[in-house]
Formats: C-alpha cells, structure tokens, sequence
C-alpha cells in the first residue's frame, strides 16, 4: 500500500463510521418514534407571542470584523506552524524574519484596538 | 496487493475505528455522569441516582429517551440544513479522535500531520452552530448561532498561538512526537505545563471558551437566548449537537494531556509506575482534565459577552503572541546559545 494512503485511508473511513453512526441516530427517531405534529408546535418559538417576520434579519457588523479578524490572525498561525517545525533550521536569518512579520502584524493589531474595532459595548 | 488483503486492511481499519468510537462514547457517558454528579455535589444535592446503582446507567437511559421522543422540524426551517447541522457537529467532532494516540503508537491513523489535522477539524465545528442556527429561522437560534460562532473563532487563534509554542519545544507536527519530547529525566516537571505554564493556563480556558462551556455558555445563556442555536432541535438531532458538543470536550481534555500533560508518560519513569500502561495514564490524565472542566462549571459565575470578547482578544491575544516571539527568543538565544 503506498504510503499516502497508509496514513490519509484510515482518516476517511474513521470519518465515513462516525458519520454512519450520527446519520443512523438521526434517522432512529424518525422511524421508532410516536409523531403527533401540529401547526403551533411547528411555528418557530418566540416569547410571548407568534413570529412575525423572517428571523433572517440584519445584524451587528461586528461580527463581520471578528470574522475578518480571525481570518487575518489565523493565516498568520499559518505561517507560523512551517517556521516553529523547521525552527532549528531557519536559522538566525529565518528568527528575524519571523519578528518583523510578527512587528508588522502587531502595528496593525494596535491600529484596530485604537480604532476601536475591539470594543463590544 | 490483491483484492483480498485490501478486503482485510479494510476490514481492520473499520473495526479500529469502531472501537475508538465506541469506547470513546462510553467514556463520554460516564464523564456526562460525573459532570453532572460532581456540580450536583458542589450545590449540595445528590444528582441522578435512580437508574442503575448510584445512577450508573443515566447516561444510557437518557439516549433511550431522546431516540424515543417526536423529532420535530419547525415549518419556516430549511429542512436539508436543519437536519445537516447536527449530523455535521457530530462527525467533525468525533473525526478529531482519528488522530489522537491514547497510547504509544495507537491511534487509527497516526498522521505526520496530526496536530495540524486537528486544529482544522476543530475549526470546522463552527459550521455547524451556523448551520443549525440559519437553518432553524428562528430568532434565538439566529442570534445565538451568531455569539457563537464569534466567540468559537475568537478563541481559535489563542489556541493556535499556544500550539505555536509547544510546537517550538516539540519541533513536530506528529502527536506521539509531540508525547516523546516530554519524555525528559525531569519526569512530570519536565512535561510543558511546567515550563510553558502560562500557555498552559491560556490553553485551559480558551479550551472552555472554544466548547462553549461555563463560564463561556453564552450561546446557550438560559436567561437570554432560551438555548441558543438549538432551540428548535428535539430529539436525536438535539442529543447530536450535545453529543458534538461532548466530544469536542473529550478532544479539548486530550489536546491539554497530549499538549502539555506527557499523553501516554508515566509521571516518573520508576518502576512500579511504568508497569502502568500508557493507556491507562493517558485515561487518567484526561479524566483530571475534565474534572477541572467540571468544576469550573461548578464554581464560576457566567461572562457577560463584552467581557468575553474582551478577554480573547485584548488579554489572550496579546499574552500569547508576546509569549510565541518570547518562547523562540529563549530557544534561540539561550538553548540553542
């Protein structure tokens, strides 16, 4: 067996047997189960009165940022994982170019905390 | 090969993944019963003690019962989506445990890869909180789907700093590796929660935040979001969310035992303690972990969501980025000298 597949074969059919077991679990109830449904217990739940309008509605842009954020901090984790493995072999050269990616990223990272991007109230 | 060996290897593959799973619920169901036993403990009460002796089988009641209670699928949801959701949850949640080595050498698949395999399994655990709360067209899913999904990736990126560190010390991306490098004269203090403590601290509670657990319940805060994203879930799609949502756990505990707890060591390398096997260490180590989990629970009063994204990204952030550039500085200029 080439090696490629030695090493990735056993992750898909791990991962095809956990989603046999959750696909056999959520299927169980729809089977064995007592159904007795009617429309109020099918509307959306709500406090204190019927929904009214589609509930996929604006919302804070916040989220947005957080999400751009992420993006930004998780590809420099990224970058960083190669570099932390071959750390004894990039040598001086390779630690300070590492810092002045990392200096960079901090400029910018200050720059969004006095922008106020990371304020939540 | 011919097909038969094929037919074999294959045949041995699903059968280690069967028994991973299997042993991995089973270990789930009885630390959903200390869960629940040791913060019933802390509140003084007795927590459930009528099925089975001292309440042993409550966990497999509980399963009877959700398979046996009216699945239900609201009638504005998408309802692809909204039965995707959980299914998604819990296979990603239970793909992680492919890679980690509960032993020396045994895991289903021990990749070179590993510890990068699982920060992007876990990554993905956040499509389906997005899921489910899209799909269910409800207003407290939709918004408690949103929080969540915030506070999951926030949380992400500390993690991925503290990796970074261990990572540094380690010098490699495969799990077992990672356990061998602990393996020092020092025995337990020379495992990385001594000498990386505070990546260790930082680990812990970004690991309670990225699971969603108290103090950082805030998707399924009961007094303002009812239950979050899966408000409109019944049944087994709901006990899959729960189910997702305890593996990652389980995942969370035995990242920290592998990541800074020596996996499969014994605390000292002496004689009566490494008769033990490494299984049974690496059992104990997790089940210490959650005992921690647990407790916190017990213990800490719930963050307000300011507050929450405060700590990840002007505490947590901050402390682990200087704590990366400072871990190399000390590799290369004192160690490596």
């Amino acid at each position: 067996m080439p090696s490629l597949l030695q090493d990735y074969l056993p992750l898909v059919i791990f991962m095809g047997v956990a989603l046999l077991i959750s696909a056999a679990l959520i299927v169980a109830p729809f089977i064995i189960a007592h159904k007795n449904p009617d429309p109020e217990k099918l509307s959306a739940y709500e406090c204190g009165f019927n929904a009214f309008d589609d509930a996929r509605m604006k919302f804070d842009v916040r989220f947005y940022l957080v999400s751009i954020l992420f993006i930004i901090f998780d590809l420099e984790v990224a970058f960083l994982f190669p570099w932390a493995i071959a750390f004894d072999q990039v040598g001086t050269f390779g630690f300070w170019s590492m810092m002045i990616f990392l200096g960079v990223l901090t400029i910018g990272f200050v720059y969004e905390w006095k922008k106020g991007a990371l304020e939540w109230d | 090969m011919t097909a038969l060996d094929w037919a074999i290897a294959i045949a041995i593959m699903v059968g280690k993944s069967l028994l991973v799973i299997a042993a991995l619920l089973i270990y789930i169901a009885y630390a959903l019963l200390a869960d629940r036993k040791i913060w019933a403990a802390v509140q003084l009460r007795k927590g459930p003690n009528v099925v089975g002796a001292f309440g042993l089988l409550q966990s497999f009641a509980d399963l009877i019962k959700f398979a046996l209670k009216e699945p239900m699928i609201p009638s504005g949801a998408n309802k692809g989506v909204f039965l995707l959701a959980p299914v998604v949850t819990a296979t990603l949640a239970l793909a992680a445990w492919a890679v980690i080595p509960v032993a020396d050498g045994w895991a289903v698949a021990d990749l070179n890869v590993g510890i990068l395999y699982i920060f992007a399994i876990s990554s993905l655990g956040v499509y389906g909180v997005i899921m489910g709360g899209w799909a269910s067209n409800s207003k407290y899913p939709f918004l408690g789907a949103l929080r969540s999904a915030a506070q999951m990736v926030s949380y992400e990126v500390s993690i991925g700093f503290v990796i970074i560190t261990v990572l540094l010390c380690a010098g490699s991306l495969n799990l077992n590796e990672i356990i061998r490098a602990q393996d020092t004269k020092y025995g337990m203090f020379g495992w990385y929660w001594l000498p990386l403590f505070p990546m260790f601290v930082i680990f812990f509670i970004s690991a309670l935040a990225e699971t969603n657990r108290p103090p950082f319940d805030l998707p399924e805060a009961e007094s303002e979001l009812v239950a979050g994203y899966m408000v409109e879930y019944a049944s087994t799609p709901y006990l899959l969310f729960m189910l997702g949502e305890y593996v990652a756990i389980m995942t969370m505990c035995a990242l920290t035992t592998i990541l800074f707890l020596g996996g499969w060591l014994p605390p000292f390398d002496v004689a009566p303690l490494n008769w033990v096997p490494g299984i049974v260490w690496f059992a104990l180590k997790m089940s210490l972990v959650f005992f921690m989990f647990a407790m916190v629970k017990a213990f800490v009063p719930r963050y307000r969501y300011d507050q929450l994204m405060r700590l990840g990204w002007k505490v947590f952030l901050p402390l682990s980025l200087v704590m990366v550039v400072v871990v190399a500085g000390v590799l290369k200029f004192v160690v490596n000298g």
